[in-house]
């Protein structure tokens, strides 16, 4: 453990006890068992203030938003608003009218792709990804060099699931339009160095988005101090409820690109000769969004914040190293992704077990982990696994968790004897 | 359920040691099966005699329900014709299914394969074997099951 994670540590500490008792899910049992949940980099659980605030607007106060002069419609939209100057400030954007509001992150990929990409892009240009992107930050793109013509290019990572900074920036060249990259690698954890990879693309002229689902719910993201241009990131996985998600543009570069869907809202006048569109950052919502969810992130953040992201990472970063000395300490378990910088995930295989077995058997003890590719399958292909076992924490998982989780592996290796 | 239902000692050893592992050269037939969602990949690869199966082997990485299942399966198959393997599938797709199933006399070994009815996520892992037969026997190449 860092010396600055020990000092977050001993200045305030989680009580994840309470936490727990904030979430209702974890009460029961699975499988006659008591639920321990280690899939939150999969979706998170909710709390009971967001449970709340959805019920609270869904029974007191659902309408339409921006449309009607009734108490009910003005109720919905100073939520919905609210919400939004909410996610402005907890990833510090300077205005709401850079905070879009989409279904999630890979939305949000896709949004860029085809509003920012596809209108100037084209043969020649080059799009420059890492080798431990998510499927939503690689197919977007792929299909966007089909459109184009321009091309995708990787950066490789080593052994332990870094990024390779240095062909990285060989990579870059006057001829990157744009860098997507992860801030933190679903599949192993890993935390990229994105401040300076922004600021190494935008030395060559290329605009940068950055995947952030990973990373918002365990780290302070300040999308100003990164400079990203575009950061996305999901509801479901910061405590919020699934179909919201957020795609954080730059004012400047959101204002230069055209509406992505067309329909309700995105408008300010339409005739069948000629529309014209709304201000930022409503252009880019057509259609009626998801309310409530928008609100359950508002809720989510608040929540995220009274524990406080500081006190939320150090509690993770002690699971995190439990669980990685302890498993490893297992015959046959191989950890894959041991990056220096990690979030709170721990990927393993199981010589001789494949990871499904893994997740029967643990499913069987109440625990729940992902088994599979994790949509990164370049990232399998590359540790030469068809799948791994990923176990991963949020501020409501405990040593406890840690320690069934350890004597659960040690039970498979009692069935596969 | 009990997990010694679903692991049972007959899947633990065609997991651990695969009978008719590797690739049939000659063959007649090939055809490669992939479960998309947990990464089982699997080849099929058949020789035929007229209407027979006279040979068949496989090839390929899975879990423990998906690799003993494609061992029992060639066991089950060799030296059948086609409508008696396609029964056979019938058998073991009803035990797999069906929550009352009994196994017909006559599947043998496969019947080891019961307990995976409790586990509805993993009944595509021991029927991927199945499908990729289907696809050797009928010519298409690839299958998938998600």
């Amino acid at each position: 453990m860092n010396v600055a994670v020990a000092e977050k540590l001993t200045a305030a500490p989680l009580d994840a006890e309470r936490v727990r008792r904030d979430f209702p899910i974890l009460s029961r049992t699975v499988n006659g068992k008591p639920l321990v949940y280690l899939d939150s980099a999969a979706s998170s659980q909710q709390p009971l203030p967001v449970i709340g605030a959805v019920e609270r607007y869904v029974t007191h106060s659902h309408a339409n938003v921006h449309r009607g002069v009734h108490t009910l419609s003005q109720e919905a939209t100073d939520a919905f608003e609210g919400a939004r100057d909410r996610v402005r400030r907890f990833v510090n954007a300077a205005s709401v009218r850079e905070i879009v509001f989409v279904r999630g992150t890979t939305e949000a990929i896709n949004l860029v792709a085809q509003a920012y990409g596809r209108p100037r892009f084209g043969r020649g240009d080059e799009i420059l990804i890492t080798a431990l992107e998510h499927h939503a930050n690689i197919v977007p793109w792929q299909l966007l060099c089909e459109q184009t013509g321009c091309t995708l290019k990787v950066a490789p990572i080593d052994r332990r699931g870094q990024l390779l900074f240095e062909d990285f920036a060989t990579l870059l060249s006057p001829r990157t339009r744009l860098v997507a990259l992860a801030h933190v690698s679903n599949a192993l954890g890993t935390v990229l160095p994105a401040k300076r990879m922004i600021a190494a693309a935008h030395e060559q002229g290329a605009c940068v988005l950055v995947d952030g689902a990973q990373a918002v719910p365990h780290s302070h993201v300040d999308v100003r101090s990164l400079d990203a241009d575009f950061y996305a990131f999901s509801g479901h996985k910061m405590y919020a409820p699934t179909g919201i998600g957020v795609l954080y543009a730059r004012e400047e570069v959101l204002a230069s690109m055209p509406p992505w869907q067309g329909g309700g809202d995105m408008i300010r006048s339409v005739t069948f000769e000629k529309s014209t569109y709304n201000d930022l950052p409503w252009r880019f919502e057509a259609g009626t969004p998801n309310i409530s969810g928008a609100i359950g992130l508002g809720a989510a953040i608040d929540y995220i914040e009274s524990l406080g992201l500081d006190a939320i990472a150090a509690h993770e970063q002690r699971l995190l190293e439990i669980a990685t000395s302890e498993l490893s300490a297992i015959r046959g378990v191989q950890l894959i992704g041991t990056a220096a910088h990690k979030a709170a995930v721990v990927s393993f295989t199981m010589s001789g077990v494949h990871p499904h077995d893994i997740g029967t058997i643990l499913d069987h003890e109440g625990i729940a982990i992902r088994t599979g590719h994790h949509c990164a399958m370049p990232v399998m292909d590359f540790f030469d696994v068809p799948a791994t076992a990923r176990a991963s924490f949020g501020c409501y998982s405990t040593p406890e968790d840690v320690k069934r989780l350890v004597a659960a592996v040690q039970r498979v290796r009692e069935v596969f004897a | 359920m009990d997990l010694k239902e679903l692991y049972r000692d007959v899947i633990l050893d065609h997991n651990r040691a695969p009978r008719n592992f590797g690739r049939l050269t000659p063959a007649d037939a090939q055809a490669d099966g992939h479960n998309p969602l947990c990464g089982d990949r699997l080849s099929l690869f058949l020789r035929m005699n007229g209407d027979h199966i006279e040979d068949v082997r496989f090839e390929g990485k899975g879990c423990a329900i998906s690799t003993a299942s494609a061992s029992l399966m060639t066991e089950a198959v060799k030296g059948k014709s086609r409508a008696a393997a396609d029964e056979l599938y019938q058998h073991v797709h009803e035990l797999l299914t069906k929550s009352n199933a009994v196994p017909a006399a006559d599947i043998g070994k496969l019947a080891a394969l019961s307990g995976v009815r409790e586990f509805p996520a993993r009944v595509k892992c021991a029927t991927l074997c199945w499908h990729t037969l289907q696809a050797a026997l009928n010519g298409s190449a690839v299958v998938t099951t998600e």
